[in-house]
């Protein structure tokens, strides 16, 4: 209990200071901090697997976005910062949010005893996936449908990001040129941690049929694998208009609509699993899936085509 | 478990706070920031609501907690679209800011 309190005041400082920090790079670096302490209360609520996406993508993915988005908009935080709001509105915005604070914790205070759940629902199917993981198992079957869209989303922003590219820039790079220095600490960083970062990778999503991991929070890791090799210099961001980047993007989704298809014709029901077939299945699902998500989280990380391509 | 009720607690207090940043700070990727503070604080509700539907050995109710897994990367990829949005802004115009011309 005191550690619970104590965690809930650092969670609450550390999302206060994120706020009132002047300089928005101190401000992303506290938000990634608030993200690593927010994966302990997930720990604490008993649900590991969120911890995991909350530690890789909440606070690492979003945190590197908005890091290199807060260097190249510094200079225009002073012109900001002379658009002050009167105290009147601070006091007003203010009284609103303590009021839909306090709305909220009442309501939570309110709840039933009884708390409704369809855990044991879940319990008594979970045989029947083979998997022994249970949110896993609500990702790749029960809902399997809303990580199907969910799929579908990542794509369509990673295609929303690429057209904001220039005309003159369409098809190239994402991002910087990074050269490799050979004498740099990173690309030794990198040479040593990369190729263990895609085995622990590998292992978080293998071990997800039965223990806390699975296919987005290893496709987190190996997203940032890849990430820290660009970084290093060790590898290019290919440019998008390559085919087999494009084929790697819609493999995993295409493979997935083809077996909720097949599902149709199977078990009578769009992504039905026949039940002998279903771990089977839903492992020729995720080993595909997995690598399409990394590649899209990487390069939604990435951003627009800032590179022409070289003819 | 009466210290699920502590992170309840903390989950409506992220979303005043989150709110109240995204409504004051002038600058749009502070807005952003604070945005994903609120969503940090709903998905904390979710949190808490399935530690409550903890049963059959289950130390929650994993409906909910796959929801927020799925919550979260579509969050990300929001984020990665409204930065994206705001660079492209500042390059087509050299500014940082919402704020209509004088």
């Amino acid at each position: 209990m005191a550690f619970d309190i104590v965690l809930v005041l650092l969670i609450l400082g550390v999302a206060a200071w994120t706020l009132s920090a002047r300089d928005t790079f101190a401000a992303v670096v506290g938000f990634i901090g608030f993200g690593l302490l927010l994966a302990l209360a997930w720990v604490r609520l008993a649900a590991p697997d969120v911890a995991l996406t909350e530690a890789g993508i909440g606070s690492g993915l979003t945190g590197g976005l908005l890091l290199g988005a807060s260097t190249r908009l510094r200079g225009t935080e002073t012109t900001a910062s002379g658009e002050t709001p009167s105290n009147a509105f601070y006091l007003s915005a203010g009284g609103v949010c303590t009021l839909i604070s306090a709305t909220l914790a009442v309501v939570l205070l309110e709840l039933p005893a009884e708390a409704p759940t369809l855990a044991a629902q879940v319990a008594a199917n979970l045989s029947v996936t083979g998997l022994d993981n249970p949110v896993t198992a609500v990702l790749m079957a029960y809902r399997a449908v809303d990580t199907l869209l969910e799929v579908v989303v990542l794509l369509l922003v990673l295609v929303g990001m690429w057209s904001l590219a220039p005309d003159h820039l369409w098809g190239g790079s994402p991002g910087r040129h990074h050269p490799a220095d050979p004498d740099g600490a990173l690309p030794f960083v990198a040479q040593l941690l990369v190729p263990v970062g895609i085995l622990v990778g590998i292992h978080i999503f293998w071990v997800g049929s039965v223990a806390p991991g699975g296919e987005f929070q290893g496709a987190t890791i190996l997203a940032a694998m890849w990430i820290l090799a660009t970084m290093a210099g060790l590898v290019d961001t290919p440019p998008v208009s390559r085919r087999w980047l494009r084929l790697l993007l819609v493999t995993g989704p295409a493979v997935f609509f083809a077996v909720g298809f097949a599902g149709l014709a199977l078990a009578g029901a769009f992504l039905a699993y026949p039940e002998a077939y279903a771990k089977l299945l839903i492992l020729i699902i995720e080993i595909p899936l997995t690598l399409s998500i990394a590649a899209t989280l990487a390069l939604l990380v990435a951003g627009p085509p800032e590179r022409a391509r070289q003819q | 478990m009466s210290y699920t009720i502590l992170y309840g607690l903390c989950s409506a207090v992220l979303v005043g706070l989150g709110l109240f940043g995204l409504i004051t700070h002038a600058q749009p990727l502070r807005k952003i920031l604070a945005f994903n503070l609120i969503g940090s604080g709903v998905f904390l509700l979710f949190g808490v609501i399935a530690r409550r539907g903890a049963a059959v050995g289950f130390g929650g109710d994993p409906v909910p907690q796959a929801l927020v897994i799925t919550g979260l990367v579509v969050a990300f990829a929001g984020t990665g679209l409204a930065v994206a949005l705001l660079l492209r802004l500042f390059d087509e115009t050299g500014r940082g800011t919402l704020r209509p011309d004088e």
